[in-house]
């Protein structure tokens, strides 16, 4: 028979050390009787403990389990943390099976030592401590509480509160331990403590709060019990507000419901600022942080697109995604609607299409000050799966209602060359989208007689799975691009 | 009119607080002040300090800084023709009220919101001006600051910088209802806004050319509030307005928070008792729409009125409609079979999926590792269980619902 008699203060270690030797020398879980040397005098039959010979294997997981087994108050955590070390030595997966009724059993225990430490950190409550006569100027404040946790928690709780209050020094007293931390150190001492009898000025203010946020129409009392047992309300400063809380709560309701609705008042309103004129040099594009000059019609229309419930894609869409551009752009590319990111933005090509599409732009030697891009359907349709928004083609009729906004774009910026970008950039230009990649390249018309360049949307060349094919697509795509400058130039020959 | 106190500033402006559901004070950045330069630590995990006599928990001072308000949104106590009392806290009493209420344990941190006055800017400016004191002076506990919708991009960008969560109440589930009853309000503009600090909070997170990251923008995300009962929307409204925030802005949480009677009606809102049951089963819904995989469709079509069934929880509402794909076999199913499980959550899912590589589990097993058998009974096979005729029982459902309405009183 081993009876280990571990010191109040520094247990986990303690039970760390003994139980290796006891592993080692291979003392069956059944013959050993943990306790506290504050317990009383050791059993009768102890013997000497061997020293830590044989090495043992634990998981990660058990040393974790055994913090919180060890303050348990009886000292069947102890016991069990003990017999499981045994039993791991044979099964290692041991933990991983809650059907076993000791696991079950620890993590039974290890859930209500975790309960009781979270309400610890939960119903502490400090008092100020008024300083000592020749105290410094801005020295560190001091605090006290007391605290009565179920069970012997008090180390593993410790270092919450010193990483919490840092900056002031403070005492815990709970009946057997004293914690005290003070200039920064932390040190625990055992004592025996009696409840002080203790006040501080804020706990009033405090217990205003606790009886003002509650809401009386909501009485769940059995609720806050389930959550606050009555074992910690003496001490709780708010506590003794409750039952007044409770009493009164039914006829403050029923008060309110007596009471006659009120009318609105009547005072003015205050005038709402009305919209600031729009600046004749202020166009889309400055307002949006891009380059200046531009047509203010082209700024009405994208407000009155705002409200547009032309189609029903507006109803799940974050807002209307209108072109954007100078409103003397010679060239007007057209994709196909915006994605998530334009959603949520309220600018069109700014996702990841949308920057592929501007780098390569760029690289095929066209300023972004000379074009104007938009969308042949200006609000974001798609199908949420989870948490996420997956894109979906719009369909014909979705194209058509929205070809009206198109249309007065195109009589806006009127510009001398379109790109459509895409089957339903080609569909809302030129009335058809089939044979995209056949017609890839070729310049065709708009029905009112615009030459449209065709090519691929960029996010056709996001979606190529093989990287070389993207590659000599993404060639594709640029040279596709820089044939727009060729083609002005064409025209202006 | 004498100056009021502090105490009947806070009476005021908490009360006035109330009826904001959120609370928690989790997934902060975590951070602690053990050197001694500042005070507070944040865990990552929420802590509530204490519970009030309506179930709620108390974590964060929940109040605002101001109640005079501009709007005249009929639901809410502190709309502009309300004849409730006024007040407003000066930045220092908040930050005060922050650090002495923190430094005795009370609080996690503070949940600030406030009424708009003067302009959006200006109330959003005040309040940012509060959080960046509480920081300037070392403050790290948590702070979830309610935004103003119409303030400006770079006052958000503040606000983000110091506040560990952001959020923006939606407050009803259809525009015609926030047209209606909060005229001031635009819910194509609050929506933008929420999608605005999805971006920035985006931006933020993506470290810069240099590899650095500019600053934490709102580790714990954002959040929102819907109103239950003060309009005639149904569940398939509240959810499906639920569902669209969380996809397209990646909301952290949606708080329901069913309508309860304010002291100063208006006569546009009946003062009825809160649909606390409805609000429960909403949150229930919501989470199997988050974490079990369910569709919207699969949880109000019920009865083709977009309601949930008040009287069981919505999985077994689902589950006995479609108790053709049952009884599961607990020892062989896979993970998202048994997510459907009635009774059986996501951690009792993942420990069955552990135990059973040990050996076959019986129904006995299941109860120890948590699991409610109760409710899983019928719609199981264990080793040594199988519900025979229970499935198929006209009964069934009357098993599980309680002979009388909930007490809520």
């Amino acid at each position: 028979m081993h009876a280990p008699r571990l010191p109040r203060i520094g247990t986990l270690a303690a039970w760390r050390d003994t139980a290796r030797r006891l592993a080692a020398a291979h003392a069956d879980p059944a013959n050993v009787d943990w306790g506290l040397e504050t317990d009383g005098a050791p059993a009768l039959f102890d013997e000497d403990l061997p020293a830590p010979s044989r090495s043992l294997r634990v998981p990660k997981a058990f040393a974790e389990l055994v913090r919180t087994l060890v303050p348990e108050r009886t000292g069947e955590g102890m016991a069990l943390a003990y017999a499981l070390l045994v039993r791991l030595q044979e099964t290692p997966g041991l933990l991983g099976n809650r059907a076993d009724p000791q696991v079950a059993r620890a993590e039974a225990i290890a859930k209500e030592i975790r309960r009781d430490l979270h309400k610890m950190h939960a119903f502490v409550r400090f008092r100020e401590v008024p300083a000592p006569e020749g105290a410094a100027e801005g020295a560190r404040r001091r605090f006290a509480a007391w605290f009565e946790p179920d069970h012997r928690i008090e180390e593993e709780c410790a270092p919450f509160f010193a990483a919490r209050f840092g900056d002031m020094d403070w005492r815990i007293a709970t009946p057997e331990v004293l914690t005290i931390f003070e200039g920064g150190e932390l040190r625990l001492v055992p004592h025996v403590g009696l409840r002080p009898d203790a006040e501080d000025p804020l706990e009033q203010l405090w217990t205003t709060y606790y009886g003002s946020i509650f809401n009386p129409a909501r009485l769940k009392p059995d609720a806050m019990r389930a959550e606050m047992p009555r074992k910690y309300w003496r001490n709780l400063p708010e506590a003794r507000a409750i039952p007044d809380l409770i009493a009164g709560a039914r006829a403050r309701v029923a008060a309110m419901k007596d009471a006659a609705p009120t009318p609105a008042r009547p005072r003015p309103r205050p005038a709402k600022e009305a919209p600031p004129m729009p600046d004749p040099h202020d166009d889309l594009f400055a307002a949006a942080g891009g380059a200046p000059g531009g047509s203010r019609s082209l700024a009405e229309l994208a407000e009155a697109a705002h409200d547009c419930t032309r189609c029903p894609l507006h109803a799940d869409a974050t807002q209307v995604v209108f072109g954007e551009g100078p409103a003397e752009a010679r060239v007007m590319f057209v994709g196909e609607q915006p994605g998530d990111r334009e959603d949520i933005a309220g600018r069109p090509f700014v996702g990841p299409a949308g920057k592929l599409f501007t780098e390569q732009a760029e690289a095929a030697g066209l300023d972004r000050s000379d074009y104007y891009v938009t969308n042949a359907v200006k609000h974001f349709k798609f199908v949420q799966r989870g948490k996420r928004r997956i894109h979906q083609k719009p369909a014909a009729s979705e194209v058509s209602a929205c070809n009206w906004w198109l249309r007065q774009e195109l009589a806006q910026v009127d510009p001398q060359l379109c790109v459509a970008m895409g089957a339903t950039a080609l569909h809302a230009l030129t009335g058809s989208g089939a044979g995209i990649l056949k017609r890839r390249g070729a310049v065709e018309q708009t029905k009112d007689g615009r030459p449209v360049l065709v090519t691929v949307h960029p996010s056709y060349l996001l979606r190529l799975p093989d990287a070389d094919l993207r590659e000599a697509e993404t060639a594709k795509f640029r040279a596709d691009l820089a044939r727009v400058r060729e083609l002005l130039e064409e025209r202006a020959a | 009119m004498a100056k009021m106190t502090i105490q009947e500033k806070l009476a005021i402006l908490s009360d006035a607080a109330k009826y904001d559901a959120s609370c928690a004070s989790s997934g902060g950045s975590k951070r602690d002040s053990r050197k001694g330069d500042g005070l507070g630590s944040t865990t990552g995990s929420g802590i509530c300090h204490a519970y009030a006599p309506d179930g709620r928990c108390i974590s964060l001072l929940k109040i605002l800084m101001t109640n005079f308000c501009e709007f005249d949104c009929a639901y809410c106590i502190n709309r502009r023709s309300s004849n409730v009392r006024r007040a407003r806290f000066t930045v220092d009493e908040v930050i005060w009220l922050t650090e002495e209420f923190y430094r005795r344990n009370y609080i996690e941190g503070l949940f600030l919101s406030s009424g708009i006055i003067r302009s959006p800017d200006y109330t959003m400016e005040e309040m940012v001006r509060i959080v960046e004191g509480l920081r300037a002076r070392g403050f790290r506990g948590y702070v979830h600051l309610k935004t103003i919708p119409d303030a400006s991009p770079d006052l958000i960008e503040r606000a983000g910088l110091c506040a560990d969560r952001l959020s923006i109440n939606i407050e009803l589930p259809r525009d015609a209802s926030i047209k209606a009853l909060a005229p001031e309000k635009d819910a194509g503009e609050i929506r933008k806004a929420m999608g605005r600090v999805r971006l920035q909070k985006e931006d933020f997170d993506e470290p810069s050319h240099t590899g650095r990251r500019r600053g934490k923008f709102a580790p714990a995300g954002q959040s929102t509030q819907m109103i239950v009962g003060a309009d005639d929307a149904t569940d398939a409204d509240v959810l499906g307005s639920a569902n669209r925030m969380y996809g397209a802005y990646g909301l952290k949480r949606v708080y329901y928070s069913a309508f309860s009677p304010i002291p100063d009606a208006s006569e546009v809102l009946p003062l009825k008792d809160p649909p606390l049951l409805r609000e429960h089963r909403l949150y229930q819904a919501d989470w199997l729409l988050r974490y079990y995989d369910f569709g919207l469709d699969e949880i109000v079509n019920r009865d083709g009125k977009g309601m949930l069934d008040l009287d069981i929880d919505p999985k077994l509402s689902w589950a006995l409609q479609n108790r053709g794909t049952f009884p599961v076999d607990v020892n062989r199913a896979p993970r998202e079979t048994l997510l459907r499980v009635p009774g059986f959550g996501t951690k009792i899912v993942d420990r069955i999926l552990k135990a059973r590589r040990a050996g076959a589990l019986g129904l006995e097993d299941i109860r120890r590792m948590g699991g409610r058998v109760k409710a899983a009974r019928p719609f199981v096979t264990t080793k040594d269980h199988h519900p025979a005729g229970l499935l198929d029982e006209a009964a069934l459902r009357a098993r599980f619902v309680k002979p009388e309405q909930m007490e809520l009183f």
